[in-house]
Order: structure tokens, then C-alpha cells, then sequence
């Protein structure tokens, strides 16, 4: 056996784990997970975990449904958030067909062949997300309305300062338990929203760590009956949840974005990259920003991307190149704007990377660089300037990445054809509805 | 050879050169072929400045009588042919005598406790919960207290094979241990600028 297996063996029983949660991830980002016992896990660690696909959104197939969850004996780690009495411990797992081969719905299979692709042009892809998030009073909240936010909920024994500072500090301290270093802020913009900024780490190692982080700080949260949430725009008026996406190439030990005799500092290699981002950017939109919500967030005047540029110091730009401090050449990185914290991160961070890898094969041409606001460009300069939109509905992104032949290859034909259905029906639920809005604007007055 | 891991040399400047980084715990040399080298080797390996010990001559029965007068040069012997089972009791019974248990368990340092039977990992009692790499990088770095190791060399005698994140995945999991060993103990590994990382203090003690 191998030793990351005899590891977890070991483990499970020094630290008498009772139960051993199987983690995965649905196209749509949705924490999947099912657990077994200390006694079924050296049969599991070997040969997986057969469960029904079918029963589970984006892993069905017409004939054969049963699927098996392959853990990743390295990711195995206790959950220090669930250590009342008897520790329980996760591991994420893979999903694979019944004669070993990658399953193509399982997102991680799709983040693993973007990052070969990196792999094959001698890069290792490393990525660091900010992810937004709102607390609400109450934890389930009422289906249907509008949430509240916690300074306006009554509690009796804290502030809500209070309160926010003790989530805080129990959701950074059970991350840092998990080996997640974390930088942790309050906005003073919208009304109890937070910021976690997490520490690069590479793509694959990330995306898990995101599903773990939103976990987190959803559990955290409701021990204390408190709604955390990640929807993308949940009140109007103030700024959306976002999850800014730094990212760089590294080629071995050197920073493949950097150069010290371009004026930016950027190297052929970065500007190729940002100009593959851009040039798909209207594409692969539905994966980042995959919800009728989240074009809610992407409008102008609260801090979101809606214009297709880059800027060093810009923040109306969809990408923008941090300034970093002189001879600092590994923290030599990009930022991509659009994606909000409810995108799956596998998706998310291999549809950008194609994007990226595209512009660096086929030698893209990087753009001028946003010299002004843009958003205080008329249509007509911004036309002439040859500057475009990001979609500015699921509908019309759906539309855009159904014609790209980059998200077919990307994604692989299955989650693809999957994905182009379920947000179809998306949007065929969201045009059905009558909403406030409507009744607000229309009702007395027409 | 009961679970231990093992090397074969020939000379004893093989011994010297295929030294392990924190020495040989014992040997077990066989002298049933050319008694005269295997004695030689082992006045070698007495006469280190720390002289090798334990020691687990192999000879044949006619050869008993040439143990005579040089008892100082093993520690129990073995004659040959000999079964597995008894060199593993001798071994163990050597290895307990000499106060190393059955095999090198605990590794300490200050408050960091590693049982590298249980692959678990304790910080003043409290057990630390770590991922595989983390324990084992905390294990490479410990067992090796003061030495500056590069990320090239970590990676490779941590990871041993390639891996998505190239050196800078060294980074990564340092970082995850400092996480984990908390803000009093994060500078148990501490980062040596444009070098690499060191485990506690300095040998030189700066």
C-alpha cells in the first residue's frame, strides 16, 4: 500500500475518526458529499466508492449511472469545525467510471486537463481568489425574501460588531487549523459583507480549498444562527460578492509573467495570457459568472467589470496588473475581476487558464491599456476605442459561450452540453417570473 | 530485513560515503565469505569518532573460533545459515539494549512531538492535523534541526517526483504548516532569504 493511503489509515484510528466524509463537486459548484466508516476505508482508498451519478446534477447519463469517488489520499484532513466528541475527517475525491477512466462531468477532471494543457507549454498555473461573502440574519432565511442584514437583526447578548468579529475570528482560526492562511477583512461599503483573501497556492490545491473555505464559513456561521451567503448580488444598491482571481505562470522556479526590461514589467508571455483572457472573456463568462443573479452584480457603479480591458491601476478594468514593488518578480501577477464567489472554481479557473494558454499559442496581440474610467466614456468613444461589453445577461453569456469552440474543448463535450442545458432552463424559470420590479413600476400605472 | 531500511556496502569508505544524513543506526556485517575484510571493516566502524554501534557479525560455524579476542568488535552475532526470524529477534533485542527502541519513533523538538510510527504529530500535547505532505515535510525538516535546505531540495527528497506546483509548492506547504502550528510556534521553520527554509535554531546559534 502506498503510503499517503497507510497515512490515513494510520491517522483514522490514532485519532479515533468515527466518520470519513467523501467530498466532490457538481458542474454546478455545489458541495457534494457522502461518508463511510473507518471500516470501509481501506477497501475505499483502493477502489473507490460506487455511487449513482444519476442522482446527482450534471453526473447523469442515460445508460449506465454508477459512478465511483476516487479519494485523494493527499487531501485528506481532519475537520477541526466538526470536533465535538469523535473527530470526523474529509477527503475530496475524484469521480471516475466503473473501468477507472476520468468521469467527464466531474469538474475536477476538467480543471486537471487545463492544467496538463499548462503543463504540456512547460507552466504550472498558480492562482489567489478574494472571496465576498454576505452574513444575514437568521439562518435559513425566509424562501423568497428579501434577506436581512445583521446590523438590522436583534441580538440580545452581542453587538453586531461583536458578533462579526467572533465569526471572524472562528472562521480565520478553524482555517488556519485546516492549513489555509488567510487574510480576513470587513467591508465598510455594504452592509455586513466580509472578504477572505487566500494565500496562492496552485489550481488544483485552490479550488478545493475554495469549496472548504465558502464550507467554512457557512458552518462557522450557523452555529451562531447566522446566514452566510455567497450569491452574487443579494442587495440592491450596494456592491456584489466577487472572487477577484490573481493568477500567474510560473515556469519552474521563475516567474513566467515577469520581465525586467518591459516598462510594465510584464513579460511577452504575461501579455500573450491577458490577451487570451480578454479575447474570450464574453465566452467563458457563463462559467464565472453562471447565474441569473450574477449579471446583477457585473453593472456599473459598484466596482465590477462590465467593460473588456486591462489597466495596471484601474479597478473599472477586467484585468488589472497589480502593482508590485520593485524586484518583487514572483508576486508579478494579473487579476481577473469578473468571477463572482458562487462560480465553481474548477470551472472558473480552467476556462481562464485555456483562455490565458490560447492567447500564449497563438501569439495574441495585447490591447492598449483603460487610460480612463471607463464607465465615463460615451458608447460612441468607447465603440471608436474598440472596447466590449461582458454579457450582460446569463442569456446572452450562454448565448456567447454555446458558439465558442474554446469552452466546448475546455470544458469537454459532456459538461459542455450539460451545463448550455441547465442554464437554458435557467433562464426559461427567470423570464417566467413577475417580479417587484414589475408590480412597483407597472401595476398602479398601467 | 524486519522492516528496517538498508543499504549494502563494501568498503569502508562505501560506509562513509553512503552515510545517511543523520548516520547509520547499526550494522550487520558478514564475514562469512572473507572473514579478514569484514573484520577490518568492522575495527573501522569501531574507530569512528563515533564508533558504529550496535554491531551484527554474520559467521559461519567453523568460524567461531576466530571471534576469540576480538569481542569488541561486535556487539551479538548470527551464524549462518540463519533464519529471518532470529536475525529479527537480534535486532530488536540489540536495537532495545542499545536504547533506541524498536526503530527511531519520536522525533522532538521543544514543544513538536512526531511519532513516526503513528504519523502523529503534537504540538504541547495537542495533536496537529495535517495532510500527508505537511507531515511529511514536517518530519524531513525535523529530523534535520538547523540545517538550510533549498525548495529544490526539499521538493525532491519530500516529494521525490514531480508535481503540479514546481518548487514554489514548497512555499505553499510551509505556509500550511505555519497555519497550522499557529502564531507562537510559526517560527519553529523559518524562511533563510534567497536560500530556502530552516527547521528551529541555527547550528551556529544566530
Amino acid at each position: 500500500m502506498e503510503r499517503q493511503q497507510d497515512y490515513v489509515l494510520r491517522t483514522v484510528e490514532e485519532r479515533g475518526v468515527r466518520f470519513i466524509q467523501f467530498w466532490f463537486t457538481d458542474v454546478l459548484g455545489t458541495a457534494k458529499s457522502f461518508q463511510i466508516t473507518p471500516a470501509e476505508l481501506e477497501n475505499a482508498l483502493e477502489e473507490g466508492m460506487t455511487f449513482d451519478g444519476s442522482t446527482i446534477d450534471g453526473f447523469s447519463r442515460v445508460q449506465e449511472s454508477d459512478v465511483l469517488a476516487m479519494p485523494d489520499a493527499k487531501t485528506f484532513q481532519l475537520l477541526p469545525y466538526l470536533a465535538d466528541g469523535h473527530p470526523v475527517a474529509r477527503v475530496v475525491c475524484d469521480v471516475v467510471n466503473l473501468d477507472g477512466s476520468p468521469f467527464e462531468g466531474d469538474p475536477r477532471h476538467v480543471l486537471r486537463r487545463a492544467l496538463d494543457r499548462a503543463r504540456s507549454l512547460g507552466f504550472s498555473f498558480f492562482v489567489a481568489p478574494e472571496l465576498e461573502y454576505f452574513y444575514f440574519a437568521g439562518q435559513d432565511g425566509p424562501a423568497g425574501k428579501a434577506p436581512v442584514p445583521l446590523d438590522h437583526g436583534s441580538y440580545f447578548d452581542l453587538t453586531t460588531h461583536d458578533l462579526a468579529s467572533q465569526l471572524r475570528r472562528e472562521t480565520v482560526l478553524t482555517l488556519e487549523d485546516m492549513g489555509i492562511p488567510v487574510e480576513y477583512s470587513q467591508h465598510e461599503d455594504a452592509p455586513s459583507q466580509h472578504e477572505i483573501d487566500l494565500r496562492y497556492t496552485d489550481a488544483m490545491t485552490m479550488a478545493d480549498t475554495v469549496m472548504t473555505v465558502r464550507m467554512v464559513v457557512k458552518e462557522v456561521a450557523a452555529r451562531h444562527g447566522v446566514m452566510a451567503t455567497f450569491m452574487p448580488k443579494p442587495l440592491p444598491g450596494v456592491q456584489g460578492s466577487g472572487m477577484h482571481t490573481h493568477m500567474s505562470l510560473f515556469d519552474g522556479d521563475t516567474n513566467a509573467f515577469y520581465d525586467d526590461s518591459d516598462e510594465y514589467n510584464l513579460s511577452p508571455v504575461a501579455r500573450r495570457f491577458i490577451a487570451g483572457v480578454l479575447g474570450h472573456a464574453r465566452e467563458l463568462t457563463a462559467v464565472t459568472n453562471q447565474w441569473v443573479n450574477s449579471y446583477k452584480r457585473l453593472i456599473i457603479g459598484y466596482e465590477a467589470p462590465v467593460y473588456i480591458s486591462w489597466a495596471r491601476n484601474n479597478r473599472s478594468a477586467l484585468v488589472r496588473v497589480p502593482p508590485t514593488k520593485k524586484g518583487k518578480r514572483d508576486s508579478t501577477r494579473i487579476e481577473y475581476r469578473a468571477p463572482d464567489s458562487a462560480a465553481n472554481p474548477y470551472l472558473a479557473f480552467a476556462a481562464v487558464l485555456a483562455a490565458g494558454l490560447t492567447g500564449i499559442e497563438q501569439e495574441y496581440e495585447l490591447p492598449l491599456e483603460a487610460a480612463a474610467n471607463l464607465y465615463e466614456l460615451s458608447p460612441a468613444q468607447r465603440l471608436a476605442e474598440g472596447i466590449e461589453s461582458l454579457p450582460g445577461s446569463l442569456s446572452e453569456a450562454v448565448d456567447m459561450m454555446e458558439r465558442s469552440e474554446l469552452m466546448a474543448e475546455v470544458l469537454g463535450e459532456h459538461v459542455f452540453e450539460w451545463f448550455l442545458r441547465n442554464k437554458r432552463a435557467e433562464w426559461a424559470d427567470y423570464k417566467s417570473e413577475v417580479t417587484a420590479f414589475e408590480w412597483r413600476r407597472y401595476l398602479t400605472a398601467l | 530485513m524486519a522492516g528496517y531500511p538498508w543499504k549494502a556496502v563494501g568498503t569502508p569508505h562505501g560506509a562513509e560515503r553512503l552515510e545517511p544524513d543523520d548516520g547509520w543506526s547499526g550494522a550487520i556485517v558478514c564475514a562469512d565469505s572473507d572473514p579478514e575484510a569484514a573484520f577490518a571493516l568492522c575495527r573501522t566502524l569501531r574507530k569512528r569518532d563515533m564508533p558504529l554501534s550496535p554491531l551484527l557479525l554474520i559467521v559461519s560455524t567453523d568460524q567461531l573460533s576466530e571471534l576469540e579476542l576480538r569481542e569488541d568488535l561486535f556487539d551479538d552475532f548470527c551464524v549462518t545459515p540463519w533464519r529471518s526470524q532470529e536475525l529479527d529477534a537480534r535486532l530488536a533485542h540489540l536495537f532495545w539494549r542499545t536504547g533506541r527502541g524498536t526503530r527511531p519513533d519520536l522525533v522532538e523538538y521543544g514543544p513538536l512531538v512526531l511519532n513516526l510510527e503513528t504519523y502523529q504529530a503534537s504540538l504541547s500535547g495537542r495533536p496537529l492535523d495535517l495532510t500527508y505532505m505537511e507531515y511529511e515535510l514536517l518530519k524531513f525538516l525535523a529530523t534535520h534541526p538547523g540545517k538550510v535546505f533549498t525548495r529544490e531540495t526539499l521538493l525532491s527528497r519530500v516529494w521525490g517526483y514531480e508535481y503540479y506546483g514546481g518548487a514554489r509548492t514548497v512555499d505553499v506547504h510551509i505556509r500550511r504548516l505555519r497555519a497550522k502550528l499557529g502564531e507562537e510556534q510559526a517560527n519553529l521553520i523559518s524562511t533563510v532569504r534567497s536560500v530556502g527554509y530552516r527547521f528551529g535554531q541555527s547550528r551556529w546559534g544566530a
